[in-house]
């Protein structure tokens, strides 16, 4: 199936990747191929087949309603690119485009 | 020979007798490690001697003294953690990974960090962020991937062991170019706690290491129920190292045709039938088998993995941690500026691809389509349960390409996976191990496969073909 | 008018585990920022999530009480989409296979009762809290991964009035289960709700928008009662509904499009591979249902028929789990369910609703106000002597007859010392006893007045009242 340069536009912006027209071109061309090889499987046969979400067959795992203690703040904000007053810190929130 | 070229398990012997000290371990794999990183590049990151000889001093447990190495992807409390991407630039994480604890408690000494590929996407460690790792046989080679430090650093001495990750043969693979023994446990086997994710149903940790013994010994560490992954399964972890040396006589190992296919280069093909002539030898019975699906599991992978991963990677957005991009005026723009310099362009390739295919009008035709398949190549090898114990194939279709070779064609790059991919698919245990070398003088791998939870028959399989041959005893010279 | 109006509500509902959905970390509100945050609900590369037990258990118990259909298997996915509060970028839900569907709630207003369809209930974690500054936004991660339940409506709510009383009647159950606060100021619950307006004759639905950001339950009221006014006000201009997310500004008392494309919202759901899907055992939901309670539709009918008091005095006292109990408490101890009914619902319902706190809270015990009942009805004290006792009931948990002793008020009932005090007030009041006698019968109650104020309010009414008239026949 061809993929579209406005699909690929449109995947990006899901993906919150900035691609320039040329990046955008490069990638086209290599989804489709890879697309094109990934549409073998709609030779398989898989009519009343279940998909597999887990390999494994194991169901129910949960953990006790327990408090443990969190990490501290310092350890939290540790890695924060930027933060202030003991809250991480990012740019003006805008809506979506 | 300098301790560093011992295995873990005669180290331990030497400890044991007093015929080596854990400082000393220490020094000789330091050293080792100035002395050839600089041309194999398989370390990003090397604890200080310092602290390290001082942790050997008390070591105690089943691996006291023994130096070990991590995958850039293993969380180590306030150590680097990058997964080879500049995106995750400077963060430490605050917590360790379960791993890493098990192997702290039973007196590991942690050397640092190794290099991959880029969040592990790639067969050849040419993604990662601070440049390639080579292959030590042949420097201008690749040492496969995504866990290429890991493999190369232990085929070059500078690390007695070393664990990787394995979402596709992310172990195996490398392990195979690089003339060791790289194991991918059966999904669950390992927590994955701590564990920087790729693809989440596929992902495990596991040993990489110069000998079947020491793979088993590894494994034993790590293995076990963790209740802080959901998916960690709750049985109990038997002392692999019971099933060394065991009788194999009477086995049966089963040898897909599927996997001796166009693609598969003959002189890996020689090596790996020589290896099955070697099992015939030891008396097992060999099987043909079909595995029909197989030439499925290539785009199953695709798309579960890139799926998966294009979730799991959407917390890198240069929030909380990691790289930001400078001068982003709102949050949309510091969202698509951080990602888009911070991703390298296979990361952004995944990205897409796996945007791609849940994206709304296309999930079914993909990711569930992929879901259903996957329960297909699964059953397949349920089938053969009943007529042989493990399975026989070739790890990967070629030995070590060069370096530059594949990158411009991804397709080309992922068909390296294309023998280790359906393990992943299915869940279950396989091992690759030295079983011979090209002309060239480039190691091959074997891959032994077997049921979930039955690393028991791989480790019994593959320690009767390791002692009766040579292959892993071969070092390269650096 | 002639459009009907269908409206569809989205609660989403903190559960009050001790821990959050998926960690360890306390859920407790108003703590210091990013102190209740750990690897796993900040998201950091490499955590992994493990189900709180309590979680779906509680879950269970909701959709039990809402009527529904619980599934036998359940899974978590997730729901893909980018906002800073959210630590991973995608929030763990649940979308093909939820907790439960297909119920409904019984809600009425004046005398009609109605059944409001609940579509389903799932659960879902909740995101950090945004503070907006000038030019720059800061993030609390306390409240990542506390668990939530949404509980979606059919659009069967026909005036923004209804959606009020179905908000009333939902809150009312769900403090009953006692899993969740349910308080809108500390968001422990929070509505988002879509409406749509058609032509009476129209089959089907009309084009809705969605509401979003009302913190009060007047709030949804007052967004609603806006967009229907604005969208009846595009529909007689005979222009078209666009289907939007809109936002309400209880400040300006309007609300206004968000402006965003609808395309942009492509959520990519998919299986969560970190945690395994859920068998719900029959066994397991029949265990919950007996944990839960008498519910507050059932008690009111109930209440009516045991206590013969009003429909309106039943459902007063049900709304709240606790109120109910302390009435039937003090009915239990001294029957007299009207008397008993009007001191909670009048004097004590004015003292908790200005501290704005529950009657547990208070250290008035039903055996207390059962005794006060019983001696306004023997006579022992008047209402003015009760309403004067009242509040050391409820702030010092004190006896009334303590309280009387002690403060020197029981009533005086004796004939004989009545006698004498209403002799004296005729003695000093003969103009008013003239009056009377020509026929203005309101003098009595002067005289009443005048002996009660001699008494010091302890006389007892009925009786001065009975002997005045025959001392002035």
């Amino acid at each position: 199936m061809p993929i579209k340069k406005d699909e690929v536009r449109h995947v990006a912006q899901l993906a919150r990747l900035k691609l320039s027209d040329k990046e955008i071109d490069y990638f086209a061309g290599q989804l489709a191929r890879i697309i094109d090889y990934i549409d073998q499987l709609k030779e398989v046969d898989t009519s009343g087949v279940e998909p597999t979400d887990h390999v494994l067959s194991i169901q129910n795992i949960f953990r006790k309603d327990n408090v443990k203690p969190s990490l501290t703040k310092e350890a939290v904000l540790k890695n924060a690119p930027a933060s202030e007053a003991g809250l991480f810190k990012v740019p003006r929130i805008i809506e979506e485009l | 020979m300098g301790l560093n070229q011992q295995t873990a398990a005669g180290l331990i012997k030497m400890i044991n007798a007093g015929t080596a000290g854990a400082g000393d371990i220490v020094t000789d794999t330091l050293q080792r490690i100035s002395d050839v990183d600089k041309k194999v590049g398989a370390f990003i990151d090397v604890a200080g001697r310092k602290a390290l000889l001082k942790k050997a001093e008390g070591a105690k447990g089943r691996l006291a003294g023994i130096p070990v190495a991590l995958k850039d992807n293993l969380c180590e409390v306030n150590r680097p953690t990058t997964c080879s991407s500049r995106i995750l630039k400077g963060f430490k994480p605050p917590y360790a990974a379960t791993v890493v604890r098990k192997l702290e408690d039973e007196g590991a000494i942690l050397l640092g960090k190794l290099n991959m590929d880029e969040f592990a996407f790639g067969s050849s460690c040419e993604t990662s962020c601070y440049g390639p790792t080579r292959n030590p046989w042949d420097l201008d080679r690749i040492p496969g991937g995504s866990s290429g430090g890991s493999a190369a650093a232990v085929a070059a001495d500078e690390a007695i062991m070393a664990l990787g990750s394995d979402t596709g043969g992310s172990i195996r693979q490398p392990a195979s170019l690089c003339g060791v023994v790289g194991l991918k446990p059966t999904y669950g086997r390992v927590s994955r706690y701590g564990l920087i994710a790729f693809a989440s149903s596929l992902d495990q940790i596991g040993p990489v290491t110069k000998s079947v013994e020491d793979c088993a010994l590894l494994l034993g560490v790590i293995a076990g129920h963790d209740e802080q992954d959901s998916t960690s399964i709750d049985t109990p972890v038997p002392d692999y190292t019971e099933f060394l040396n065991s009788d194999i006589k009477g086995l049966k190992a089963g040898v897909p045709k599927e996997y001796f296919v166009k693609g598969l280069d003959s002189e890996v093909e020689k090596a790996v039938r020589s290896a099955i002539d070697v099992f015939k030898k030891l008396g097992v019975e060999i099987v043909e088998l079909s595995l029909p699906h197989t030439k499925y599991a290539l785009s199953t992978y695709y798309i579960i993995a890139s799926a998966e991963a294009s979730s799991n990677l959407a917390r890198f957005d240069g929030v909380q941690y990691g790289y930001r991009a400078a001068g982003a005026k709102d949050i949309i723009n510091m969202y698509s500026s951080t990602r888009s310099k911070g991703f390298g362009e296979e990361a952004k390739r995944r990205l897409m691809l796996g945007t791609y295919v849940l994206s709304s009008g296309y999930y079914e035709a993909y990711y569930l389509k992929a879901s259903k398949v996957r329960t297909k190549i699964k059953e397949d090898f349920d089938r053969t349960y009943e007529r042989c114990d493990f399975i026989i194939t070739p790890t990967s279709p070629t030995a070590a390409f060069k370096i530059g070779e594949r990158t411009g064609d991804p397709l080309s790059m992922y068909l390296s996976d294309v023998y280790t991919i359906p393990a992943n698919l299915a869940g279950i245990p396989a091992i690759s191990i030295p079983c011979g070398f090209t002309g060239k003088g480039l190691p091959v791998g074997l891959q032994i496969l077997a049921a979930a939870f039955r690393e028991d028959i791989i480790i019994k399989a593959a320690h009767a073909f390791e002692i009766n041959t040579d292959f892993h005893k071969r070092r390269p010279s650096l | 008018m002639k459009y009907e109006t269908n409206i569809g509500l989205e609660a989403h509902l903190q559960l009050s585990t001790k821990s959050k959905a998926f960690c360890s970390c306390s859920t407790e509100f108003g703590n210091a920022p990013n102190t209740q945050a750990c690897p796993v609900c900040l998201g950091l590369p490499g955590s992994l999530p493990v189900l709180n037990r309590e979680v779906p258990a509680s879950a269970i118990k909701v959709a039990l009480a809402l009527n529904c259909t619980i599934a036998d298997r359940m899974k978590f996915d997730r729901k893909n989409y980018y906002y800073p509060d959210l630590p991973k970028n995608f929030q763990i839900s649940q979308y093909d296979k939820p907790l439960a569907r297909n119920g409904f709630l019984e809600i009425q207003a004046e005398k009609v009762v109605k059944k409001i369809r609940i579509k389903r209930v799932h659960l879902e974690e909740d995101a950090g809290k945004l503070f907006h500054k000038e030019g720059y936004s800061l993030i609390d991660y306390n409240r990542a991964g506390t668990p939530l339940l949404e509980i979606v409506t059919e659009p069967d709510i026909s005036s923004p009035e209804e959606a009020y009383t179905y908000l009333t009647f939902l809150k009312s159950l769900l403090r009953y289960l006692d899993v969740s606060d349910c308080n809108m100021e500390e968001g422990s619950l929070r509505c988002d709700a879509n409406i749509s307006l058609k032509k009476k004759e129209a089959s089907g639905l009309g084009i809705k928008t969605e509401l979003k950001n009302m913190n009060s339950f007047k709030g949804v009221r007052n967004a609603l009662d806006y967009e229907v006014k604005r969208q009846s006000a595009i529909l007689e201009e005979g222009a078209e509904i666009i289907q939007e997310t809109r936002l309400w500004d209880a400040d300006k008392g309007l609300t206004t499009s968000m402006r965003s494309k609808e395309e942009a919202h492509d959520y990519r759901y998919f299986p969560e591979p970190d945690l395994t899907p859920f068998v719900i055992d029959k066994e397991v939901s029949e265990r919950i249902k007996t944990d839960i309670p008498e519910l507050p539709r059932a008690r009111e009918v109930r209440f009516v028929s045991q206590y013969h008091i009003p429909e309106y005095d039943a459902s007063v006292l049900t709304q709240e789990k606790k109120t109910a109990d302390f009435f039937e408490k003090a009915v239990e101890i001294y029957n007299n369910p009207k008397t008993i009914s009007n001191w909670i619902m009048s004097d004590i319902s004015a003292v908790l609703n200005e501290r704005g706190i529950s009657i547990d809270k208070v250290r008035l015990s039903a055996a207390n106000l059962a005794k006060m009942a019983r001696m306004l009805d023997e006579g022992a004290i008047s209402t003015k002597i009760a309403k004067a006792i009242l509040i050391d009931m409820i702030d010092k948990g004190e006896a009334p007859d303590v309280l009387v002793r002690e403060k020197g008020l029981s009533q005086i009932s004796d004939a004989g010392e009545l006698e004498g005090m209403i002799a004296l007030v005729l003695k000093e009041n003969e103009k008013t006893v003239k009056d009377y006698k020509s026929g203005k019968k309101n003098a009595l109650t002067f005289l009443v007045g005048q002996v009660m104020k001699a008494s010091r309010g302890k006389a007892n009414p009925k009786m001065v009242n009975e002997i005045l008239k025959s001392k002035l026949k």
